[in-house]
């Protein structure tokens, strides 16, 4: 058992559990504050494939700024005290049953097939923001200006319509 | 993959996280919830670019840019979401799906 699978299972753990208890608790708010664990875990399995940069976009957009979001609105439109009414024992079973029956397939499915072992060393490997910056504006291979410009266009028109969207009419 | 954690460990939580978020999204009937859910779901895929672009391409940033990208879909899809969700309750004083029946006849 080596440092790396201690980690591994660890995070892995807290991932299934408290996503779990995101879509099982009762609570509103609870339910949004295992969803900040789920993800906080999810940068900790990307700081161990040493995706750094991405981890720390995890933690500022996903933990920061979408559960902040989140937050705010089940603060806005619901009572935090009272507890959400349990859906019927046949809609549960059902769902449970659905997602069960895709999940157990797609995880024979993963072990059936044989990846190849290819064995990383992910102790010299360097990315660091420079490439990442470069390739966000290159326009040659491995370039990444068109994407990056549609979805700047993409979260303005976001903006812009959540803005219109939530805003107070006067009529 | 690296040093005795194989590729398909991280393929099974993501797809262990991804059957919970869609369980979430059958059986919640709050709006807020049922976004929730979809949040798991997007973020279990991008645990799957990422390992993905480890162990095939582990000096190239594919997976990274395309995790990236549904980050950002992500963030944006969820605020205009919220305000439609504050939206709908300044009409209706609810944001229950079941109760929503507005437009429909």
């Amino acid at each position: 058992m080596t440092s790396n699978q201690i980690m591994f299972f660890i995070f892995s753990a807290v991932i299934v559990i408290f996503s779990i208890l995101t879509v099982s608790s009762r609570r509103i708010l609870r339910a949004a504050t295992f969803l900040l664990f789920v993800l906080v875990a999810t940068a900790g399995l990307y700081f161990m494939l040493r995706f750094n940069f991405l981890a720390a976009i995890q933690l500022t957009l996903y933990a920061g700024g979408i559960v902040v979001l989140i937050i705010f609105s089940i603060l806005l439109t619901s009572q935090v005290g009272q507890k959400l009414e349990l859906p019927s024992v046949k809609k549960r079973i059902f769902a449970a049953f659905a997602a069960l029956a895709g999940g157990l397939v797609c995880i024979f499915a993963i072990l059936q097939y044989n990846f190849p072992i290819a064995v990383t060393d992910l102790s010299t490997e360097r990315t660091t923001i420079d490439d990442i910056g470069k390739a966000m504006i290159s326009t040659g291979k491995y370039g990444y200006a068109l994407p990056f410009e549609v979805i700047s266009i993409l979260l303005l028109a976001a903006m812009i319509g959540a803005i219109i969207i939530a805003k107070k009419r006067k009529d | 993959m690296f040093d005795g954690v194989p590729l398909s460990w991280f393929l099974i939580v993501a797809t262990i996280m991804f059957f919970v978020g869609i369980y979430g999204f059958l059986v919640r009937k709050n709006l807020i919830t049922m976004l929730m859910s979809l949040e798991l779901i997007l973020n279990s895929v991008n645990i799957n670019f990422v390992a993905f672009n480890k162990l095939l391409y582990p000096n190239h940033l594919e997976g990274m840019f395309f995790s990236i990208f549904i980050i950002a879909v992500a963030a944006s899809e969820a605020s205009v979401a919220i305000a439609i969700i504050i939206n709908i309750y300044r009409r209706l004083v609810n944001i229950d799906v079941e109760k929503m029946e507005e437009m429909k006849y």
